[in-house]
């Protein structure tokens, strides 16, 4: 007989997930470089160099036994300020889906469990919002708001919570009417509480999927505002804007863009093959069909 | 069907409504000088500045700019703060590109994540399917500019694939058929990059479309009769997996157009892309209205389109 907790048996199936485990492992590294690295960058230790130091007689040099990964423009050494960097892509992945979960909870908890006129309103605001073209759309807050790392977050987070409060509806649309919540309701229990302690974590998996999965986007959506010059103002370098940086010196130094990219593209994929193996994992009711 | 139409015409009024206001808000709402020649310039006199702001209302409530301001939209009156000239006009001239590229990246996305969903479907729990789902979130991973970039440090100087531009300059063509050729060809690095996520995005929703379909009553019936698998596959099971084929452009032409900023300023593509690129460089808050809005409206008819072609397709929507 199986006495595992549904919990426990997607933590088997993910367990025996290898891309998923191998994934996991490498968002588990890059989140260790960032978090050192973020100390190192607010201590200042210019560990392994100086992300933010010139020199003009190593500049443009191709990976070597000093600068590993080569030097840009202005011989800053690329590694270094590829380390001190990588904060930024995390902490804007992190943070943004945070503040997007937030709305995209509240608002597709209330959309779903109210019903009527409210759900009607509130779905045709996450209509409305989901015709815009959403990298636009938050280019153009971004540029006049003006470019900060707070604002950055803020702007992707406003922008992109309509696909977790359509997603949050849908689960709370089935899970209001089962009987459990409809025991509560007859107990007498109050609304908030059977919003976020009835309903809400049977509704966890799925959730939990999708913030995962948004992590990457917006890994991705900043370093494409980064790059078209409206990410984190230099001299903080983000992966985004190296390659921005070095993109007038790419047929010589293919390095600049090379590594930088390369970084962006294993951290998203990384987040996207967790989320997947996650999913994968998650999938009970497939499961009982 | 007429109700079912006209219920959709009347829910994108309203949506129309709400686009406006957030592409007004959007546009406004942020601080910063709304002067293109900045708060701090000594050259520019104090009659100047109350002239600019009578021109664009901006002494009025923020209700009344905002009738203005769509008032202006709708009559082609509202003019770019960068040359003066009507934001329409200046889109306009923008929009056969933009459409062109995004028809032609959308088709890619299209046929490739058809094709490779149903084979996905097809070798479901097989080490085909776990590789092409790797490949597939890889191709959403991975940043169009940065792939742009290394196709072009890749390629230029030994293949004969343009990078910039519409047309190519200084031949003479002999006839319109090599001129739209040339034309064509030049899109084509642009739309693919442009159409990768795409492609990765469609092939998993008409893989997940395909297993569900195959799980139907109607399909174990089939077997039972002893049909072949293919047969199974392509004739029954394909037509009813359609729907993300069709719903999928929807989802896809905003991330299209969004994407088209990046891809067009890269590859000097005159599209509404680079317009929007310029227009966010300028700080050109009427070009930038506009072009929200009219971006956000092209979405929705694509979405109108959509379901009303859906509810001709298939007669069960229609009674949801």
């Amino acid at each position: 007989m199986n006495t595992q907790t549904p919990l426990g048996r997607a933590l088997t199936r993910f367990r025996r997930n290898r891309i998923g485990l191998i994934s996991l492992g490498g968002i588990g590294v890059l989140f260790v470089v960032a978090v050192v690295f973020a100390i190192l960058s607010f201590a200042q230790v210019p560990f392994p160099m100086d992300p933010n130091a010139t020199n003009l007689e190593r500049k443009l040099l191709p990976p070597n036994s000093v600068n590993w990964l080569g030097t840009d423009n202005l011989g800053r050494d690329l590694l270094s300020r590829m380390l001190h960097g990588s904060y930024i892509s995390l902490t804007v992945g992190f943070v943004a889906v945070a503040v997007s979960l937030l709305i995209g909870v509240v608002v597709g908890a209330v959309s779903g469990y109210y019903g009527r006129w409210v759900d009607n309103v509130l779905m045709r605001v996450v209509d409305a919002i989901m015709c815009f073209p959403t990298f636009f759309l938050i280019l153009t807050a971004v540029a006049l708001l003006g470019p900060s790392l707070l604002n950055i977050i803020v702007v992707i987070g406003l922008v992109s919570w309509t696909g977790t409060a359509r997603l949050v509806r849908a689960e709370f649309l089935t899970l209001r009417e089962t009987e459990y919540v409809r025991a509560a309701r007859s107990l007498g229990q109050r609304t908030p509480a059977i919003i976020f302690r009835h309903i809400l974590p049977n509704a966890f998996a799925p959730i939990f999927v999708t913030a995962v999965l948004g992590v990457p986007a917006a890994i991705l959506t900043e370093a494409g505002l980064s790059f078209l010059g409206f990410g984190v103002q230099p001299p903080q370098a983000t992966w985004g804007n190296i390659i921005a940086d070095g993109k007038t010196y790419m047929l010589d130094a293919w390095w600049l863009i090379v590594f930088p990219g390369l970084a962006i593209f294993l951290a998203a994929l990384a987040f996207y093959l967790t989320g997947d193996a996650l999913r994968q994992a998650a999938e009970t009711r497939a499961e009982r069909k | 069907m007429t109700t079912f139409i006209l219920r959709r015409l009347l829910i994108s009024l309203v949506l129309v409504f709400l686009i406006s206001l957030i592409s007004f808000f959007i546009v406004t709402l942020t601080p910063g000088s709304p002067y293109p020649w900045g708060d701090m310039n000594p050259n520019i006199s104090e009659g100047v500045k109350a002239n600019f702001r009578k021109q664009f209302h901006l002494d009025e409530p923020i209700w009344k700019q905002y009738w203005f301001n769509m008032r202006d939209l709708f009559t082609g009156e509202l003019r770019s703060i960068k040359d003066g000239r009507p934001v329409l006009t200046r889109i306009g001239e923008r929009l056969p590109a933009t459409i062109a590229l995004n028809l032609c990246a959308l088709t890619i996305a299209l046929s490739f994540g058809l094709l490779v969903g149903v084979y996905s479907a097809r070798v479901s729990g097989q080490w085909q399917d776990t590789s092409l789902s790797t490949v597939a979130f890889a191709l959403l991973a991975v940043p169009e500019f940065w792939v742009a970039y290394l196709l072009i440090i890749g390629l230029t100087g030994w293949l004969a694939i343009p990078l910039m531009g519409t047309v190519s300059h200084g031949i003479i063509f002999p006839n319109a058929l090599a001129a739209w050729l040339d034309w064509v060809w030049h899109l084509a690095l642009p739309a693919t990059l442009l159409a990768l996520g795409g492609i990765a995005a469609q092939s998993r929703y008409v893989r997940a479309s395909m297993l569900e379909t195959l799980r139907e009553d109607y399909i174990r019936t089939a077997q039972a009769k002893g049909l072949t698998s293919e047969k199974i596959l392509y004739h029954h099971a394909l037509r009813n997996s359609l729907r993300p084929v069709i719903t999928g452009i929807g989802g896809l032409l905003p991330a299209l157009i969004g994407g088209a900023v990046i891809i067009e300023t890269i590859f000097a593509y005159p599209g509404i892309g680079r317009l929007g690129y310029q227009a966010v460089l300028e700080r050109d808050y009427p070009t930038l209205l506009a072009l929200n809005f009219i971006t956000a409206i092209l979405v929705l008819l694509g979405n109108l389109v959509a379901d009303v072609l859906y509810s001709v397709v298939d007669p069960r929507v229609r009674l949801e």
